[in-house]
């Protein structure tokens, strides 16, 4: 077993531990700590897929802006007293059948290995110019739009966190 | 160096964890959380695409997730404002207490 092999198994297996404690920690603030951890070893997956500008991406924005959000509200909110309830019995029952269902369709699909096309250019590096110069050709137009996208998210937040709704 | 890894090996862990995510929504009461397990599967298809970006030697996959990650930026920006403002409300984010849809 090689370093990269070596190296997959370990992100794989922490990454979904920290899924795993995410979704059954009581304390709202440990699993978004969870989730940060995860966002890291997911971030490492990335790179072992060689998508280096990608896994820059899933640092800055998951692990850094969107928790950082997470966490912001967490402590605004004080929700000490709500989180002591304990989970339902037919939640946690369902969620786990729900589970289940998906890994044995996973089991029976993945059973025999998918074939990579035949088509594809050249080998994949990842870098910066191979993934930002479609931006700039075919894809101007949805990432003029997602640019739309983000102004009006801003303003749609700006009027929600208004202290009376209209 | 050659890999032992295949293409179904990145697909089995993102296909977990998207089971793992699954199951959070179901399972946990708390809104929050509940946004986080969603979190976790927008990450698993991220996962994937990457996968078959890489395998497929298709630079779209990366430029999708690119995408997926600038609006999950975004509805997780709204998603928060919409809690806060039922935590105004109701002064709680259990789900099982906001079973009405007029604020």
């Amino acid at each position: 077993m090689n370093i990269h092999d070596a190296l997959f198994w370990f992100f794989s297996i922490a990454m979904l531990a920290c899924g795993l404690l995410v979704i059954a920690n009581r304390n709202p603030v440990t699993s978004a700590m969870f989730l940060v951890l995860l966002f890291v070893f997911m971030a490492g997956l990335f790179l072992l897929l060689e998508a280096i500008f990608i896994a820059a991406i899933q640092v800055l924005v998951y692990a850094g802006a969107v928790m950082v959000l997470f966490l912001f509200v967490i402590m605004l909110l004080d929700i000490k007293a709500s989180e002591r309830r304990k989970f339902k019995i037919l939640g946690v029952v369902g969620g786990i059948a729900v589970g289940l269902a998906f890994v044995w369709e996973l089991v029976i699909i993945l059973s025999q290995p998918i074939e990579p096309l035949a088509g594809g250019g050249a080998e994949l590096h990842g870098g910066l110019e191979e993934v930002v110069k479609p931006f700039f050709a075919h894809y101007m137009l949805p990432f003029e739009v997602t640019a739309l996208l983000l102004l009006v998210a801003m303003v749609g937040v700006v009027l929600l966190s208004k202290k009376e709704l209209k | 160096m050659t890999s032992a890894l295949t293409l179904n090996h990145y697909l089995i862990v993102s296909g977990l964890l998207f089971a793992l995510g699954i199951a959070g929504v179901i399972i946990r009461r708390n809104a929050l959380v509940i946004y986080m397990a969603l979190e976790m599967n927008l990450n698993a298809a991220n996962l994937a695409l990457i996968a078959f970006s890489k395998f497929n030697r298709i630079i779209d996959g990366q430029i999708l997730v690119f995408f997926i990650i600038a609006i999950a930026a975004a509805e997780v920006a709204v998603g928060l404002a919409i809690i806060v403002a039922l935590y105004r409300r109701k002064q709680s984010i259990s789900v099982d207490e906001l079973t009405t849809m007029r604020l």
